[in-house]
């Protein structure tokens, strides 16, 4: 008898990591992929193994999303690791790499672990942790990186906050090479971005809001560049998000730095426009910035300056966000829209699906070392059934995340999840007649 | 010659069908010259309405209108109310200090509760930009912006007009040059645009810490040296220095301030001979203005825009409150 096997039929095999592209099946056994090809089950599906039926689906790697906020510990209301996973499920994320800015902050071994259980107990889809870059948040004093890695952590980062001081993320690089750990870095100059509620520019000063420029994160990647040049640390950028940044990436990595950066899908779909008469939804850091600099962004994801693509998935609560722009919390939820904008990079932009779908699977994968994000015997079964072209409205209301502060309500997407397969057994099932 | 109180009063005054449809008025900007000019009609005629000895009016009668001040201010509020109440309406003024909101309730709760007494027209200022925007979507009533953050001001600006208007007759060929802090001022951001509207042309001047970097976008010529800017000048508008929105150090001393961008009659000399000087208060004096030009009533107009204030909000509240005859007691 072999238990857990599951044969899924008649799909088209789409895996980034190997440019796969070609109609087939696959075998799941267990929580791993035991087989797959075009020629896979030509002589038809043994006994006793599960079989679906794709139909012409997309089988592709699930997500993989290297950005998200929980309130799991300490603001539970806004959304817990399980609330997050559910929404992650139903938008073809199979992993979430949860951020440090948590109340107690994830900056010991005993909060990482106590993530890791949570996420066993609680969650849908894998969660993985990212400690914190330095204790508190505070920028001072460096965490214990070897344990918390040996722990779990899959990178270390100060989440939304940017490590300023020179000195200090020196000396965290230098000490993060020793054990081979990335280091995430919010690259947004404080000193420049302070009270600032939007990107500076035209309509800031219309809207009578303090403009936070781009200069402010293109100067620090610049800064942190020469640190990595100093020590050879492997440094990635959370979040680009303006033509000028990317100059920079591209410049270091033409040197050959291991410097890597990623982009929010909202700074790929929205720009600054769309913040309108003061939404406080679009209120995200760093902030929406021109047309001009969505479509560099866009380029940079095609042309492998941009690594990585997350959803920033950032829950904030009504009473943090029903207030005048400039006081109204940034942050914006994105795990059930994030699949969409990826394959707008497909669907828009003309870009192969193994394109559009590698920022979010092998990826990330290869940057923060993990074994799934791919279609290949030995990975991971975590896997998804994909519509891409299948349009739909954005309705707020109906996302599964516990607050609802969505950028995208009331916006056409296209291509949504229909199954999701997580260790090989299905965590989500799109209803067939959902809207 | 003093109106006696038998004299027949003149029909009420009366927007033109369709002359302002808005529900709110909460910025210039998208405002049309028409409309303008329909308001600033309208104030004309509560301008000879305040000087009478009988000033009061019932055309808003029944009507409640709720000052919301979330920010300290005498003047403005004091406009409002007595403007509502020339037009007959019950007025209520509600200061809310920066405490209350730290209790914990938030502005739409302030709001919502206060919309919940069923006022007609809620005057808001609030510290933040777009506050006055936020609480129009959620209340039932008009909303009158009177000051938000950095934003506008928008009975500010058309008091400024209707000041403008009755000195120099006209706007077409008019020139204005608003000076000092354009970049937090939302009386600049309200004039600039409603002096545009009006086909006057706009010059700013400053230094380059409080103009903003995208000053000309907004239909402007931007000056840096004073004396230059201020060259054949119809209008010196000047803007009050709130020193309290210096979120960093944007200017090294008052004094170097004043040396260079105070108004004086020297600088003053520059403009047209008969140029008129205007300050929305409270002013700095020795800051921006110097007490000389600031008390010449043959240059300063600073206190016919105080009157031209009352005047402009009864026209502004009767425009709002036509719109409400329309339908918003359901």
């Amino acid at each position: 008898m072999n238990a857990h096997r599951t044969a899924y039929i008649n799909a088209r095999l789409i895996d980034p990591a190997s440019g796969l592209d070609a109609p087939g099946a696959l075998l799941t056994e267990g929580r791993t992929i035991a087989d797959l090809g075009p020629r896979l089950f030509n002589e038809g599906v043994p006994e006793g193994t599960l079989t679906i039926d794709c139909k012409g689906a997309l089988l592709a790697p699930g997500l993989i999303d290297a950005r998200v906020f929980t309130g799991e510990p300490g603001a539970e209301h806004k959304e817990t690791i399980r609330s997050a996973s559910k929404a992650a499920a139903a938008g073809g994320v199979t992993t979430m790499i949860v951020m440090p800015n948590t109340n107690p902050v994830i900056d010991e071994v005993a909060l990482v672990d106590y993530i890791e259980r949570r996420a066993r107990d609680t969650a849908l889809v894998h969660v993985h942790p990212m400690a914190a870059l330095t204790r508190g948040l505070k920028g001072t004093e460096m965490t214990e990186m070897g344990l918390l890695k040996d722990a779990g952590a899959v990178a270390f980062t100060d989440g939304d906050r940017a490590l300023a001081n020179a000195r200090v993320l020196r000396r965290a690089l230098s000490y993060a090479r020793t054990f081979d750990v990335l280091v995430v870095q919010h690259a947004e100059e404080p000193a420049l971005s302070e009270g600032g509620a939007m990107n500076e520019g035209e309509l800031a000063m219309r809207l009578g809001l303090t403009g936070i420029p781009k200069l402010a994160e293109t100067m620090m990647v610049e800064r942190d560049i020469r640190l990595v040049e100093l020590t050879g640390a492997r440094l990635h950028f959370s979040q680009v998000s303006c033509a000028e940044t990317l100059e920079v990436i591209a410049s270091a990595k033409g040197r050959g730095l291991p410097v890597t950066c990623g982009v929010a899908a909202h700074h790929l779909a929205l720009n600054e426009n769309d913040v309108g008469a003061y939404r406080t939804f679009l209120k995200v850091s760093p902030p929406l910035r021109g047309e001009d600099d969505r479509l560099a962004l866009i380029d940079g994801v095609l042309n492998g300056t941009i690594d990585i693509m997350v959803s920033s998935h950032d829950p904030q609560a009504p009473e943090n966000k029903r207030l005048p722009f400039g006081e109204a919390a940034f942050g914006a939820i994105g795990l059930e829209t994030l699949l969409a904008v990826a394959l707008s990079l497909h669907n828009v932009h003309d870009a192969s699906l193994i394109d559009a779908l590698k920022p979010v699977t092998s990826a990330p994968a290869d940057l923060l070392k993990l074994p799934s994000g791919r279609l290949a015997k030995g990975a991971p079964a975590d896997l998804i059934l994909i519509d891409p072209g299948y349009p739909y409205v954005v309705h707020g209301d109906q996302l599964r995340s516990r607050t609802k502060n969505t950028p995208f309500d009331g916006l056409r997407l296209q291509g949504v999840c229909l199954r999701t397969v997580v260790n090989g057994v299905t965590a989500y099932e799109r209803a067939p007649d959902a809207a | 010659m003093t109106p006696t109180q038998t004299q027949p009063l003149p029909p009420p005054p009366q927007l033109a069908p369709g002359a302002f449809t808005h529900r709110h008025l909460l910025a210039i900007e998208g405002l049309t010259r028409g409309e303008i000019t329909a308001l600033l009609d309208l104030a004309d005629t509560y301008v000879a309405q305040s000087r009478l000895v009988d000033k009061k009016s019932s055309l808003l009668r029944g009507r409640t209108l709720v000052n919301l001040f979330f920010e300290p201010s005498t003047r403005t509020q004091s406009s409002f109310e007595l403007a509502g109440k020339r037009l007959g309406a019950d007025t209520m003024n509600m200061s809310v200090s920066t405490s209350a909101t730290s209790k914990g309730e938030t502005l739409l709760d302030t709001a919502m509760t206060l919309n919940a007494m069923r006022p007609d027209i809620l005057v808001v200022r609030h510290q933040s930009s777009g506050a006055p925007a936020l609480l129009a979507q959620k209340v039932t009533c008009s909303v009158v912006n009177a000051g938000d953050g950095s934003h506008e001001h928008p009975t500010q600006a058309l008091l400024d007009a209707l000041t403008i208007r009755r000195r120099l007759g006209k706007f077409e060929g008019v020139t204005v040059a608003i000076c000092g802090d354009v970049a937090h001022s939302r009386v600049a951001r309200s004039n600039i645009y409603c002096l545009n509207a009006l086909g006057a042309q706009v010059r700013v001047i400053g230094p380059r810490t409080l103009i903003p970097a995208y000053a000309e976008r907004l239909g402007v010529t931007v000056y840096h040296d004073m004396r230059e800017g201020l060259k054949d000048v119809d209008v010196v508008m000047m803007l009050r220095l709130q020193r309290e929105r210096m979120a960093g150090a944007l200017l090294p001393s008052p004094r170097e301030y004043f040396y260079y961008y105070g108004l004086d009659f020297e600088k003053l000399s520059r403009a047209k001979p008969n140029a008129i000087v205007m300050h929305p208060g409270p002013m700095n004096r020795g800051v921006e203005i110097d007490s000389q030009v600031a008390d010449d009533k043959a240059v300063s107009v600073i206190h016919e825009q105080v009157e031209m204030g009352v005047a402009t909000r009864m026209a502004v509240l009767t425009a709002l409150a036509q719109h409400l005859s329309n339908g918003a007691d359901a």
